[in-house]
């Protein structure tokens, strides 16, 4: 056997599991109704939590009475979060939690919580810079090149407004966590994206070593970012248990609050201004741009994106808002970024009077990955049929509904996370492959199980995979779409090695080297000769009693040339317009990514459909809207903070960029980059369509009309 | 990491008398409203005069064939009896207000959100969950057809938008595409599924005609 084992991946044309388009194989437990979420359970003895959260964007507590809240029969502990003197700063921040026998009364005790408040100043908008006023903290002006020298040369300057708001996560399963703290012991059943470290951070919290908290958790109802921690109301949940007894206390957020505090994705506003060539060459890039997230401010996007122009002057200021606050979103900053730049880039296009699509083209040079993109712009124009139904801005047919073409285009990083994975070969023959790692719906238990079955010679059902359990090796938490690549290389290497202790022990029987055996096809086999073989329950039973039992590990930083990052991403959409009614309806979108090595294509392709679905909620419906009269969410609900339903998404066609030169990088991941530049592609096709900007999304009826009249005004 | 409950465990008495709103409120979703549901099933809400609770009384719900005695307060609305009291937890409690359809199950032949149900109002109708529709350990034609066109990622909407489709194709049994987008526009996916499932329905239709889920 060589010093090192060789992992790197099987060739392409010698996969026989991977590549091939697969069922995910939690999928009937999913559509039974049988996967068990751990809001889904139950137990005899459970309690059931609930929050008393703030009713005004801003007030101290001057006083805060729990008295009858704890003589409500069936109420277990009540514990005040936000004591007098607390100064609360959002509407729907916690300030006391309640333990009860049924759901019911929970809620009901937190009703007779009686408290008083000192009502202070709140801004809960930051649309308009003028009025945040002191709330507003600038970064500093960044200059590259020389701006003032090239938007004088320039042949032509553009200027525009932009605008995309926050909106909220709205994971249908809310945040929140099952929790029975039973003497020095805490069992958790959390809903994370983080399952191997959310124990050390509610350790850290409440006191216990981590050693002690066992945490599992089988499926998770969404996370896109916002699932990571413990969070303030598991760490109340814990305690609400402890009070109880050590009865474990169910604690999930209702909607209104979930909406409310459970995370959001920050605004991002901007006054552009660029100047270039006739030819469609930018040359310089303004911006004054500012965003909130909350209290904490906003999150800094980088513009402009993907297109690094020459000359550049930006001056960004985060909002501080008395509002819930900000998580990771699937692709933090990336899709604000995204749509104020490619606006601005399409709105120069427009001035200039040049088809879009050229004008991307021509600044590819000032990008990280220009053969990448004008690939994949050439492959969207043709799935999109760009140069048969492009038409300069406005001339979208005489009619009342006018059509029109957009495009955008996205990076990403992705990655491999750090993880550990075991691998056991049972003298019986079956194989078990544990990680704790989870599966957010991205196929992650398929992809893990086609690893292991690819490397072993195996079907897929001849692999038992364990995910989702504290006392398993650990793995990464599921975030900036790292998950694929940490936990396909971690399993590459467990089953490879394990493999390699499969061949010590049959070696002799076969009468050959260890090295000179291979697995395929559910024999071990001497190397080209299928004749000396083994089944491979035979080659087990050489095992005698003792089981094999290897590890394999994945290291972000160093992962061996298994996994790799950053990738490209062209999106493009074509809509209609009704000037009349202002609605846009989406007839399709394209959809092409790289991204590396693709395990699974079928589970790839749904991720890339629901990101494309996720912009068009982005683009079209969701705004989280708050008011500043009251300083509360006018819409912490699911019928006015919209999402796509399934009459809303038109067709989408996903064109998957797999060629042997993407895939000997490896797998990147792609839960992210596929989320991105669809926001702004329906944006650019709505301008192509209705002949003017509309510069705030989401692009609902009445922003549509709004801008046709400012326009014919 | 489950156990039934007892079905017939005596509840912890209240004082309270907070109970819960019936009808919340009805918006206009991106879709269409599920059915008019809401106001079918408010039409049969319990007979006038009758006064029960606000202490828990005995109710008795058919689910899935199967009667459970239940003692609950009058204010449990259908899905927390399924979830809470019950360990019926396919059925999803997502928006809480009839808009997103997580929690959809069959009651008497109807689709109907179960977080609009009062449980009291759910007694003497068959309550069929997505628990009852697979038989003999082999799925259901409509749960197959999911898993074929990998219509589901988290899963959370998955068994509500299951039911909506069997509802659908109970009543509808030759949908095309576009029926199929006006028909189940009462149900929302977080994760973007609505691809795989547009295709999976017209599966499902076919399969279910061809009676081989007889």
């Amino acid at each position: 056997m060589p010093d090192t084992p060789n992992y790197s991946w099987p060739p392409m044309d010698k996969r026989r599991v991977m590549g091939k388009p697969t069922k995910r194989v939690d999928g009937a437990m999913k559509s039974s109704g049988r996967a068990k979420y751990s809001s889904d359970f139950t137990q005899k003895d459970l309690l059931f939590g609930a929050l008393l959260t703030s009713p005004y964007a801003h007030a101290r507590v001057t006083s805060i009475d729990t008295s009858e809240a704890e003589k409500l029969p069936g109420v277990t502990a009540v514990r005040v979060i936000a004591s007098a003197g607390t100064e609360l700063q959002w509407a729907g921040q916690e300030m006391a939690s309640v333990a009860a026998e049924t759901e019911e009364i929970a809620y009901e005790a937190t009703r007779k919580i009686k408290v008083q408040y000192e009502v202070l100043p709140h801004l809960v908008r930051e649309d308009d810079l003028a009025k945040a006023g002191a709330r507003a903290k600038p970064a500093g002006e960044t200059v590259k090149g020389d701006p003032d020298k090239a938007f004088q040369e320039a042949d032509a300057v553009v200027e525009g407004h932009y605008g995309i708001p926050v909106i909220t996560h709205c994971c249908l399963e809310p945040h929140g966590n099952v929790m029975e703290w039973k003497g020095d012991k805490i069992n958790l059943y959390p809903s994370t994206q983080n399952v191997s470290g959310i124990g050390g951070d509610l350790a850290n919290a409440v006191k216990v070593p981590p050693a002690n908290i066992k945490v599992n958790m089988q499926y998770i109802g969404g996370g896109f970012g916002s699932k990571f921690t413990s969070d303030l109301w598991g760490i109340e949940a814990a305690r609400l248990s402890k009070a109880s007894g050590g009865r474990p206390v169910k604690l999930f957020l209702d909607r209104a609050t979930e909406l409310q505090i459970a995370g959001n994705r920050p605004s991002g506003f901007a006054n552009v201004k660029i100047a270039g060539k006739k030819d469609g060459t930018i040359t310089a890039w303004q911006s004054e741009s500012w965003s909130t997230g909350g209290i904490g401010g906003g999150g800094s996007p980088p513009i402009p994106y993907v297109f690094d122009f020459p000359n550049q002057r930006k001056n960004h200021t985060a909002v501080s808002t008395n509002c819930g606050g900000v998580r990771a979103w699937r692709a933090p900053n990336h899709q604000q970024a995204c749509y104020l730049t490619d606006t601005a880039i399409e709105d120069f296009a427009a001035k200039i009077n040049m088809d879009p699509l050229e004008v991307f083209e021509k600044n590819l040079g000032v990008t990280a990955r220009a053969d990448v993109y004008r690939a994949q712009l050439q492959k969207g124009a043709e799935l999109i049929d760009w140069q048969k139904l492009w038409h300069p801005r406005g001339q979208g047919g005489s009619g009342t509904l006018k059509r029109g073409l957009g495009l955008a285009i996205s990076t990403w990083g992705g990655g491999g996370h750090n993880s550990q994975c075991r691998t056991k070969i049972n003298p019986d023959g079956t194989v078990e492959v544990e990680l704790c790692s989870q599966d957010l719906g991205t196929g992650t238990r398929t992809v893990i199980t086609m690893v292991a079955a690819e490397t072993l010679g195996l079907p897929l059902g001849a692999v038992t995979l364990k995910i989702g359990d504290s006392s398993l090796p650990p793995s990464g938490a599921s975030g900036g779409s790292t998950t694929v690549g940490g936990v396909s290389s971690s399993t590459r290497k467990a089953a490879v090695n394990a493999l390699a202790k499969l061949f010590d022990a049959v070696a002799p029987a076969l009468g050959t080297a260890a090295d000179q055996l291979e697995a395929v096809d559910g024999r071990i086999q001497v190397k080209g000769d299928p004749s000396k073989s083994l089944t491979w329950k035979a080659a087990c039973q050489k095992l005698g009693v003792n089981p094999i039992s290897e590890m394999g590990e994945n290291n972000q930083r160093n992962p061996g040339g298994l996994n790799s990052s950053g990738v490209g991403g062209v999106q493009m959409a074509d809509v209609s317009v009704d000037i009349e009614t202002g609605i846009v309806k989406i007839n399709k979108a394209v959809a092409v990514q790289d991204i590396g090595l693709v395990i699974n294509p079928t589970t790839a392709q749904s991720q890339i459909h629901g990101g494309c679905i996720m912009g068009i909620c982005a683009a079209l419906f969701e705004e989280r809207i708050m008011d500043q009269q009251t300083g509360r969410m006018l819409n912490p609900d699911m019928e006015f903070n919209k999402i796509a339903g399934i009459g809303d998404i038109g067709e989408i066609v996903v064109h998957l960029d797999i060629t042997p030169e993407h895939d000997k990088r490896g797998p990147v991941g792609l839960g992210e980059p596929a989320a991105i530049a669809v926001i702004t592609a329906i944006a650019n096709a709505t301008a192509n369509a209705i002949g003017v900007r509309v510069p705030e999304i989401p692009l609902t009826p009445n922003r549509v009309l709004a801008a046709l009249e400012r326009r014919n005004a | 990491m489950s156990s039934k409950k007892d079905p017939d465990a005596p509840k912890k008495p209240t004082n309270g008398f907070s109970r819960r709103g019936f009808i919340r409120g009805v918006g206009i979703g991106t879709g269409a409203l599920g059915s008019g549901l809401l106001v079918e099933t408010a039409a049969e809400a319990a007979p006038p005069g009758a006064v029960a609770g606000p202490a828990a009384v005995p109710v008795t719900l058919k689910i899935n064939g199967k009667p459970y005695n239940l003692n609950l307060e009058p204010r449990v609305t259908l899905i927390d009896a399924l979830r809470n009291y019950l360990d019926y937890t396919g059925a999803k409690k997502v928006c809480d207000r009839a808009t997103c359809g997580a929690c959809t199950v069959i009651m008497d032949g109807k689709v109907v959100y179960s977080c609009t149900v009062l449980a009291i109002d759910a007694q003497g109708k068959d309550i069929q969950t997505i628990e009852g529709i697979s038989q003999n350990g082999k799925l259901h034609p409509v749960s197959a057809a999911f898993v074929n066109h990998d219509a589901q990622q988290c899963g959370y909407c998955t068994p509500g938008f299951v039911m909506a489709v069997k509802g659908y194709l109970d009543k509808h049994p030759n949908p095309t595409y576009e029926d199929v987008e006006k028909g189940l526009g009462g149900n929302l996916c977080r994760c973007g599924t609505y691809m795989g499932i547009r295709p999976a329905v017209l599966e499902a239709a076919k399969e279910l005609k061809g009676g081989r889920n007889a």
